[in-house]
């Protein structure tokens, strides 16, 4: 027999550095498909679907070929947005009249319908809704898991759009939003979930319009499974780094991620368009190693959150061994995941935004738990979710460029365009947008009653629950600390707001950016310009992202899990 | 401004409508399709019957409780392994009450490893380590009247190794176990041993 782990194990390791050996692999056959969106070429999927994307541009009055300035953008992005939560939120609270209900659930109450809605338009999905106890099959089905596919291709149009303001000159158009969020729905998303949704069912993932089944268990007992079309959400949820899962335990349920192998796929799944997008990026800028750059320093960043983490949770809880039960901290995960694949599962969820977990992050270590906090507190700009991490890391390297121009005493320049005072303050005022929410909220909570009912632990992990909540929906992440009761109109309304300020007041000053930057014409690397791929460079972005993401947490985060942590090893229990 | 808002309104109303209809209805309907075709085991939920009744899935824990049964992990889901309510305790690693659930759970399964007494993310773990496996070999075999090299034998058959040495954990999947176990004793559906 095997022997139990204790401590971090070679074998852990071994799996960590297979999981980001297979990412720096997937970077450039991913990204060459996205590409090929990018610049609106044909794919060999166009012979089969392009009758549908024609058919669709026909019948909403579309020329895909007209492009828009990035006000003409935005404003079409939001419309849509608009029109899809509308559609969501009468589902939702029409649930108790819809077909596909065998068991008769109600309607979502307004605040919950709300907060739901938005939380899935936003790309979040934060869940304050248990998912087998509240949710239909057609709920489950039509109003959330075309959020799915559609809030993942918002997000990939406006970092092509970014892209665009870097690749070209002197014009005020960035693309079309109709045509690149169609394009990546149809050419991208669709046909890799349908593939990926196969495969999870072949590994044990249900897909049935069934939704109870009646069991008696060996000893006799009555047991009511509830299954559902499982893998077909599963699939899309972790691709479009959404995160919503069909279950209250989310991937930690074994018809979610049944064996450890689909576990690993999910985990790759979840970064595959992320990374394509890092080298998308350098395509589209004619220099493949800017791509490269930003996805080493993504990945340094991601290698040492997920050390961290592991090496915590591995270590396990010095009051539970006290108590006589030696190990890594085992409550609240898995058999089959164990602390390696678990503290890997919580890195890589919240270094992209999805927000799925095989483990609740609640009953983790003190600093195993800060580190997931931490990595969204960055602006998931460590590879991110689907093109919201990779314009959220441009924005941060603007503020590098700026600040090294500052230090050698020119203009900035990154990818051929001059970074003027224009683009920085639009980049710093969606950057301050993640501290603001984020503190503001877990401040305005932590004094109302209200907010204060929220907490089900005591002491600084109470605290914990409550940051890393606002923290989530700011970072439109949704995973949570799960022992907050959620469902409140107070946390309905509260974080709703932050999910929603998380989302758009970062994508329009984006959009805006690319629209400034188009306008400018191209500038050549001189010998005065800061090279932007060297090891300095890569160094300097990683600097950067902690010092100006990170820093400004450090405050709360003492009040909660380093605060926490200090309790622990003191022997204290709250 | 406004002109580019009406002109927004159309291809917002009806792409929303044509990609629900696509990703929301189309979608899941084709894949249910060829799941139920493909792998019907798999689709419908891993399900074991023995006759014609369900005896439940190889996938989601059941609360083995009398002496002649391998237990699973304690279950945080509802009042305990209920699939309606799938969910960890949530408990914080400071929090009193997990540190004292601990605290009196080693007293009385002394030795016990530390997956048999942790509530696992979603209440429905269907394994054990197989060491948790091999501390219950004891009591097994006494109730059921089996020498204990025997059971410790049939643990061993059922125990799964990581995939290539580095993917996932060695464990053993409780219900399978308990089927053999039964088979072992000619044992049926209803009787408790």
């Amino acid at each position: 027999m095997i022997s139990a782990a204790v401590g971090t194990s070679l074998v852990g390791w071994a799996m960590i550095l297979l999981f980001v050996g297979l990412c720096i692999a997937l970077a450039k056959p991913v990204g060459l498909w996205l590409f090929a969106l990018y610049e609106g070429r044909d794919t060999p999927l166009t012979r089969v679907l392009g009758p549908v994307e024609r058919g669709f541009y026909r019948l909403s009055g579309i020329d895909p070929a007209r492009e828009q300035t990035w006000r003409q953008y935005a404003l079409a992005m939001l419309m849509f947005q608009l029109a899809t939560a509308l559609v969501t939120y009468v589902l939702l609270r029409l649930q108790g009249v819809l077909p596909f209900n065998p068991r008769g659930l109600p309607g979502l109450s307004s605040d919950l319908a709300m907060n739901t809605t938005i939380s899935f338009v936003t790309n979040t999905n934060w869940q304050a809704y248990a998912g087998e106890g509240a949710l239909s099959n057609l709920s489950q089905m039509l109003a959330l898991v075309p959020h799915n596919f559609l809030s993942a291709a918002t997000g990939i149009a406006v970092a092509f759009a970014l892209f665009r303001g870097f690749a070209r000159r002197q014009t005020q158009y960035i693309g079309n939003f109709w045509a690149d969020m169609t394009r990546v729905t149809l050419y991208l998303l669709l046909p890799c979930a349908v593939v990926y949704a196969l495969v999870l069912v072949a590994g044990g993932v249900p897909q049935t319009f069934a939704s109870t089944i009646d069991a008696t268990t060996l000893e006799g007992a009555h047991q009511t499974l509830v299954v559902g079309p499982i893998a077909s959400q599963e699939a899309i949820k972790m691709l479009g780094t959404n995160g919503g899962g069909f279950f209250n335990a989310n991937s930690a349920h074994p018809f979610e991620n049944p064996t450890a192998l689909v576990n690993f796929l999910q985990m790759l799944s979840i970064f595959a368009i992320g990374v394509g997008l890092t080298w998308c990026f350098g395509k589209a800028v004619g220099d493949t190693r800017q791509g490269w750059a930003v996805l080493a320093a993504m990945l340094i960043l991601f290698s040492a959150g997920a050390a961290v983490v592991y090496w915590a949770e591995a270590n396990g809880n010095p009051l539970l061994h006290h108590a006589g039960l030696a190990g890594a901290n085992m409550e609240g995960k898995e058999v089959r995941f164990g602390a390696a694949a678990s503290a890997l599962f919580a890195a890589v969820t919240t270094a992209a935004s999805c927000g799925a977990v095989n483990a609740m992050h609640d009953s983790f270590t003190p600093l195993g738990g800060m580190i997931p906090m931490f990595n969204i507190e960055l602006g998931e700009v460590v590879v991110g979710g689907v093109g919201s991490g990779i314009y959220g890391f441009l924005l941060f390297a603007l503020l590098a460029v700026f600040i090294a121009g500052l230090m050698v005493g020119r203009t900035p320049e990154y990818v051929g365009k001059k970074i003027e005072s224009r683009e920085v303050k639009l980049a710093v005022l969606a950057i301050v947008v993640l501290p603001l929410c984020i503190l503001g909220g877990t401040a305005l909570s932590s004094v109302l009653a209200d907010g204060l009912a929220g907490p089900a632990n005591k002491g600084p992990h109470g605290f914990s629950e409550i940051l890393y909540a606002f923290t989530s929906a700011t970072g439109n992440n949704g995973s949570a600390f799960g022992g907050l009761s959620a469902n409140t109109p107070y946390y309905n309304g509260a974080l709703a707001v932050a999910m929603w300020i998380g989302r758009f007041f970062v994508m329009v000053p984006v959009l805006a950016i690319a629209g400034s930057l188009a306008q400018k014409k191209y500038t050549p690397e001189s010998a005065g310009s800061f090279p932007t791929t060297g090891p300095l460079w890569i160094g300097l972005l990683v600097a950067i992202v902690l010092i100006v993401g990170g820093l400004t947490f450090l405050p709360a985060l003492a009040l909660g899990p380093i605060a926490e942590h200090m309790a622990m090893l003191a022997g204290s229990t709250f | 401004m406004f002109n580019d808002f009406i002109q927004a309104t159309r291809p917002a109303l009806v792409l929303t409508t044509a990609l629900f209809a696509l990703t929301g209805l189309a979608y899941p309907a084709a894949i249910t399709g060829v799941a139920q075709l493909a792998f019907p085991h798999q689709a419908n939920g891993s399900l074991i019957t023995r006759g014609d009744h369900v005896i439940g899935s190889e996938l989601i824990a059941q609360g083995f409780a009398g002496p002649g049964y391998f237990h699973p992990r304690p279950s945080a889901a509802g009042k305990g392994y209920d699939p309606t309510q799938s969910g960890g305790s949530n408990l914080g690693p400071t929090s009193k009450p997990l540190v004292d659930r601990v605290t009196a759970d080693v007293k009385a399964n002394p030795g016990a490893p530390v997956d048999l007494l942790t509530t696992s993310g979603s209440g429905l773990d269907p394994d054990i380590s197989p060491e948790a496996a091999e501390w219950q070999v004891g009591r097994v075999a006494l109730a059921r009247h089996l020498p204990e090299p025997k059971v410790v034998m049939l643990v061993e058959q059922n125990v799964e190794l990581p995939l290539f040495g580095i993917i996932g954990e060695p464990r053993v999947n409780v219900l399978k176990l308990n089927l053999a176990l039964d088979k072992l004793t000619g044992e049926g559906a209803h009787s408790t041993p």
